[in-house]
């Protein structure tokens, strides 16, 4: 697991009226809103700006992130699924075969999810 | 009172210790001072409750006079260490003078405030991450040691060691156990919610098959956050249980029944928490509508974005992308970058998600995280350059394996073989 740092909030002014009243559907307007208008603007989560640390490079070239629970990576993806499922060499060998998006990609998650049958334990 | 059988009150007993528990014992820290000392005194409690219930009758007041007796026998404790250690006098009388603050303790307000101390030292900055973790899911949460240690794939011993150095730095500092104030709050509650984070991700990134304990996290991250929203509920806080709600209302989808990860794009959509989903909706409008949130609350837009959509291809990644875009702009993670890539090569196909993938590596902040790597081993799959993602797989799998879950993944790795 990548190490945890605090990632620092960068205060900005924010402008009330420029908002709208924000439902789930309503994102797309207050999105819409804040690019007509040329703003994008949120009032600072948690932390001050005297508290706020932005990522640094820290000494050998790291910087440390925070992790989290984002799903793009960890369920969409899927990386750690995948790497525990693969065996690279079949699994590539899949991806080699159908490589065409839309086409191979079912058959390669089946690879990377399900184990085939013979190597099921009970 | 009428009498009732032992049985019966050993079972108020356990509801009380379920529901109430976690107040008693704040509220025993801040009248004893020490964290061990309550906790052995708040067990004592019960289990005089246990033997003189069934005779004397259940009292009409069961909080007030646990937390009484409790005090009394932490009193009788310290009396015994009295009389090897002089030292401990002191304390005896202090305690003893306190009678009258103790009844006044007891209200409802105070009780609540005993919580709010209890997070809020457990979370404080001068613990290491890790030790605010540990103490948080001990102290709040009431998990063993074990429990905890199993979740965070260390030994209980090192475990117990890293609560013990905790407590000890809080006693020495010392470490007021206080609510902080209106100035010091921005940035004691962020110190408070990155800890329910960082004990909700442990959850919501166990491998799967892993133990069940560690995906237990996400349960007691969203009793936290459940907690916070109760006694403060400011945006941020809302905003995070939002997108821990929306996040585990996909648990019972996310995996199989022989415990592999179900991939978002195969997971069975049915079997999503609805009732989580809007609970989620609901809070995230809520923190919206302040005009004062933050990362977490767009975290939750994002995941309630996906939650709304009724397939994959019927999510709106270009909103995604979007609210992305915003985040970056408070929070400017590698991290964040990296999922937005994704989200782009959602939108405009492998060849753009990986342009962005490549530069976000190239910059060498995230060339130990597994996940950059695993990205860019999807992109040039789906781009068949399989040379090159057989690559990026490998040096993927190369970093887990500097990680503990090696052993789990080796031992996947061989199963399926």
């Amino acid at each position: 697991m990548p190490q945890y740092m605090i990632a620092g909030y960068l205060p900005d002014d924010f402008d009330p009226s420029s908002m709208t009243e924000a439902t789930i559907s309503k994102i797309h307007a207050l999105n819409e809103e804040m690019d007509a208008k040329g703003v994008a603007k949120f009032a600072c989560g948690i932390s001050p700006a005297s508290s706020a640390k932005s990522l640094r490079a820290q000494p050998h070239g790291k910087v440390l992130v925070t992790d989290g629970p984002y799903l793009e990576t960890k369920e969409h993806i899927g990386g750690l699924l995948i790497l525990e499922a693969a065996n690279l060499d079949e699994a590539l060998a899949w991806a080699r075969k159908g490589a065409l998006p839309g086409v191979g990609a079912a058959e390669v998650r089946e690879i990377f999810f399900r184990p085939p049958p013979e190597a099921t334990e009970g | 009172m009428s009498e009732r059988s032992t049985e019966q009150i050993r079972e108020l007993l356990d509801s009380l210790y379920r529901v109430d528990s976690g107040r008693i014992l704040a509220t025993l820290i801040r009248l004893l001072r020490d964290f061990d000392l309550a906790e052995e005194a708040m067990h004592e409690a019960f289990a005089a409750a246990l033997s003189l219930w069934p005779r004397n009758g259940v009292p009409g007041n069961p909080r007030p006079w646990l937390i009484s007796t409790a005090r009394f026998k932490a009193i009788d404790t310290l009396r015994r260490r009295a009389r090897f250690d002089a030292s401990q006098d002191e304390l005896v009388r202090y305690l003893e003078g306190q009678a009258s603050s103790a009844e006044r303790s007891n209200e409802e307000d105070s009780l609540e405030d005993d919580r709010l101390r209890l997070v809020f030292t457990c979370c404080h900055p001068s613990l290491a991450p890790e030790a605010r973790v540990a103490l948080t899911l001990r102290e709040v949460c009431g998990l063993t040691t074990e429990e905890i240690a199993k979740a965070f794939l260390t030994t209980p011993r090192t475990l117990a060691q890293r609560i013990v150095r905790a407590k000890a730095k809080i006693r020495d500092t010392p470490i007021r156990y206080e609510v902080p104030t209106p100035q010091e709050l921005p940035e004691r509650l962020g110190a408070v919610l990155q800890v329910v984070y960082l004990v909700f991700n442990e959850g919501y990134s166990a491998a799967a098959g892993a133990e069940v304990t560690r995906a237990e996290l996400t349960g007691e991250a969203i009793r936290l956050g459940r907690l916070l929203t109760e006694l403060r509920p400011e945006p941020e806080v809302i905003g995070l249980l939002a997108l821990m709600l929306l996040h585990e209302s996909r648990h019972a989808a996310r995996t199989s029944p022989t415990g592999e990860l179900i991939l978002l794009e195969n997971q069975d959509r049915s079997l999503w928490n609805r009732e989580q989903i809007a609970e989620g909706v609901a809070l995230l409008e809520k923190a919206l509508k302040s005009h004062r949130f933050g990362a977490y609350t767009l975290q939750a837009a994002i995941a309630a974005v996906h939650a709304e959509a009724e397939s994959l291809a019927a999510t709106d990644w270009r909103q995604i992308v979007a609210l992305y875009d915003r985040l970056l702009r408070i929070q400017p993670s590698p991290v964040i970058q990296l999922n937005r890539a994704v989200a782009i090569a959602m939108c405009d196909g492998p060849e753009a998600g990986l342009a962005h993938i490549d530069a976000l590596l190239d910059h060498g902040e995230l060339a130990d995280y597994y996940l950059a790597h695993s990205a860019r081993a999807d992109m040039y799959r789906r781009l068949g350059r399989a040379a090159e993602a057989r690559s990026s797989y490998e040096k993927a799998l190369a970093l887990t394996q500097q990680e503990p879950e090696r052993q789990f993944l080796q031992e996947r790795i061989r199963q399926l073989k």
